[in-house]
């Protein structure tokens, strides 16, 4: 093409280049000087993100593109893939969206910066549970890695947890649930109301628990003290006198037959539970949901002995600097002015601006997912489908309800080698 | 090994003292010879030297750190997890082959014997490789709704009232691992045993009856002793994706059972690189080890 434009015009390969390259960066200049706060649309910012899944959603992607023009590149991993991925290429990310537990590890070699809350708009919003601990003044703090323990460093270049909130947050908090054990209603045959039931013999080789050894040994742990076979200092920094126990525990159950399967992915947990191959597991919200969807009953049970609670958030990687840390934060305070926070809870998860959020929801549907009242018609998924009928109530209440029950945070522990050598142990006895 | 590489040496020796004057000639072979030593050396030994050399390092959650370390051997070698699963796996390994030898041979004997057109005997092997047209995956998790408790296999035993309840161990147990296995396996053996089978020379059959030979002593006598090349490769094949399996295991049992590659996906998931590399030299050893029998046993050249 260009040798015919050559002979026809008399114009030279590299003039023709030049005059190609001038065009480019016109049309580039021209973008960066129509202004705030369409700039990233015009200069075609992309952010790449990768986490755990549970809120690395498309309609996210879709709709940050259409607010801000900032594309987001998502990846998905599983958490222990998560937590290398952050420290070993950090390169390959501008946002980290992980758990506070895996923060806990990868927080301190360096390859996240804290962000300065002056700059996030909606921080006073934010749920105080991330703040202090505490969900209201007179809640008591939950075992494990609460996530306001890793939510603070001391300043902008420390790698130190600060003990109180500072001016310098390691992550922002964006989703959160209380989880607990999920339910066959219709094949347990009877009122489960503790951790200890999931052992109940007559459940013999119809349960279930994760095989994802830092969640695991959690719900273990839960098990285990609900059944009174130990009481834990910290369940979520076991000693290894207590991790001994504990997996001995688990070994001899599985020897006994106790457990049908051990499941590590969301479609693994919903196809047990929605196949009848067990009647009682550890769960998660959105797999419990997704049971139901399908016409089967399940019921994400509230226990006694409360909740094991997670929470994740968005930290920035250490490389970002000038227009990409601008739009970083641009896309923080997007994610938490509501649309997303509407988003995330209408999928039964929390968001940890409840202000915010409860502007992009229906008076129903904020009824029904925080205030624990009975829904009023129909209960829709974020895209569409129906997920609850008029009349239904959550599973567990309202929002102060479930998160007021944190019995313990996910968590990593000091002997988190051992725990996971151990952990192998119970695998393959 | 040593037998596969004795032939290229004799030729190449012998081509330079016929002519030793034109040295192209000479360096011939070794240029014929350069691109896959150069593939294989790249994409097969440089590998495997490197998770040779991984396999001493130091790690931590995040990252490894070059060092000369025998824990992770003496980690991998002293733990009772380790020796539980290896005898697992190698349990695994033997019942998987006994079981494709038994169901491949009989396969390749009627293909070979008892279809009378070549045209149909291709149109039968063909048939057989069908299920290859979709994943791995997909054949194995396919067994998940037939064996499950509310399953094809159980609604129908119960419906017809055999059994009172439904089998538990259908599905999430030995069973299903090695009934997955076998499934998924049994053509590696077929394969290379109706090769062999279909290269025997009629007229030894012919001869042996004409000899008075009973159907069982033909078979027994001429046809197996000729198909043992053909059982070996497929041995081969067998027991080294065996050896090797992770997914199947970890589906069909329902994370219950443990295999060596298992083992190794679970340190990689948890990022301990250099425990599961050393796992995996101590896997490729003995694998090795058994290939090396299977040779010894049975010489697979001169068959072929």
């Amino acid at each position: 093409m260009t040798n015919t434009a050559d002979k026809k015009t008399g114009i030279s390969r590299r003039s023709l280049l030049k005059t190609g390259a001038a065009a480019v960066g016109f049309a580039a200049g021209s973008g960066a000087i129509s202004g705030f706060p369409t700039i990233w649309a015009q200069s075609n910012i992309t952010l790449r993100q990768f986490g755990t899944g549970v809120s690395n959603l498309n309609a996210i992607a879709d709709k940050c593109k259409a607010d801000l023009g900032i594309t987001l590149e998502m990846t998905a991993t599983d958490s222990d893939a998560a937590a290398q991925r952050a420290v070993t290429q950090p390169d390959s990310y501008d946002i980290a969206d992980i758990e506070y537990w895996i923060a806990k590890k990868v927080f301190p070699t360096g390859v996240l910066q804290p962000m300065d809350v002056s700059k996030l708009k909606y921080y006073d919003e934010l749920v105080p549970l991330f703040k202090t601990g505490k969900l209201t003044p007179d809640s008591v703090i939950a075992q494990g890695t609460a996530p306001h323990t890793v939510g603070y460093v001391e300043a902008q270049d420390s790698k130190v947890f600060a003990k109180a909130p500072t001016n310098w947050f390691t992550m922002v908090p964006t989703i959160y649930n209380a989880d607990t054990l999920g339910i066959r209603p219709d094949l347990v045959g009877r009122d489960i109301t503790t951790w200890a039931d999931i052992m109940d013999p007559a459940f013999k080789g119809k349960t279930a628990i994760l095989n994802i050894p830092s969640i695991g040994i959690m719900d273990a742990a839960m098990i285990m003290e609900a059944m009174g076979n130990i009481k834990y200092a910290d369940k979520g920094n076991m000693t290894k006198d207590e991790i001994d126990k504990t997996i001995d525990f688990l070994i001899k159950a599985k020897q006994g037959g106790q457990f049908r399967a051990f499941w590590k992915s969301f479609d693994e947990s919903v196809n047990l539970m929605a196949s009848g191959e067990v009647v009682i597991q550890s769960m998660w919200s959105p797999a419990v949901a997704a049971v139901r969807s399908k016409g089967i009953a399940c019921r994400f049970q509230p226990l006694k002995e409360g909740y094991r609670s997670w929470g994740g958030g968005l930290g920035l990687a250490a490389h970002l600097k000038g227009a990409e840390l601008d739009a970083a934060y641009e896309y923080i305070n997007w994610y938490t002015s509501g649309w997303v926070g509407g988003y995330l809870n209408r999928q039964g998860y929390y968001s940890a601006n409840m202000v915010s959020a409860k502007k992009f929801m229906s008076e129903d549907e904020w009824g029904y997912w925080i205030e624990g009242k009975p829904a009023k018609g129909d209960i829709l998924s974020p895209d569409g489908k129906v997920m609850e009928k008029a009349g239904a109530v959550r599973d567990g209440g309202s929002f102060e309800n479930r998160m007021g029950k944190v019995a313990c945070w996910n968590s990593v522990m000091d002997e988190d080698r051992y725990m996971v050598k151990r952990w192998n142990e119970f695998i393959a006895a | 090994m040593t037998v596969a590489l004795d032939q290229p040496a004799t030729t190449a020796a012998a081509k330079p003292a016929r002519r030793r004057r034109v040295s192209l000639g000479a360096i011939a072979p070794y240029l014929q010879a350069t691109p896959l030593a150069l593939i294989l050396g790249a994409f097969l030994l440089l590998p495997i030297l490197m998770i040779a050399v991984v396999s001493f390092w130091d790690y931590d959650f995040a990252s490894m750190y070059p060092d000369f370390l025998t824990t992770n051997y003496s980690d991998v070698l002293g733990s009772w997890v380790t020796w539980k699963t290896y005898l697992n796996t190698l349990k695994y390994a033997a019942i998987v082959w006994v079981l494709t030898l038994f169901i491949g041979f009989w396969v390749a004997y009627f293909l070979a014997f008892h279809i009378r057109t070549t045209a149909m005997q291709m149109v039968l092997f063909l048939v057989c490789t069908v299920p290859f047209l979709t994943s791995n995956i997909i054949r194995m998790i396919s067994w998940i709704p037939v064996l499950g408790r509310n399953g094809l296999v159980n609604s129908t035993l119960v419906r017809m009232g055999l059994v009172p309840a439904p089998i538990e161990w259908l599905l999430y147990s030995e069973f299903a691992v090695v009934l997955a296995m076998v499934h998924l396996y049994t053509l590696f053996m077929v394969t290379p045993i109706f090769n062999t089978l279909m290269r025997i020379d009629k007229s030894l059959i012919e001869a042996a009856r004409d000899a008075g030979a009973s159907g069982w002593q033909i078979l027994w006598n001429v046809i197996i002793p000729l198909a043992k090349p053909g059982m070996a490769i497929g041995t081969i094949f067998v027991v080294t994706l065996v050896m090797a399996d992770f997914s199947t295991v970890q589906v069909m049992s329902g994370g219950q059972s443990a295999s060596v590659a298992l083992m190794m996906k679970n340190q990689m998931s948890l990022l301990q690189y250099p425990a599961a590399a050393a796992n995996a030299v101590v896997l490729l050893v003995l694998v090795l080890l058994m290939v090396a029998g299977i040779l010894r046993i049975v010489d697979i050249r001169k068959e072929l």
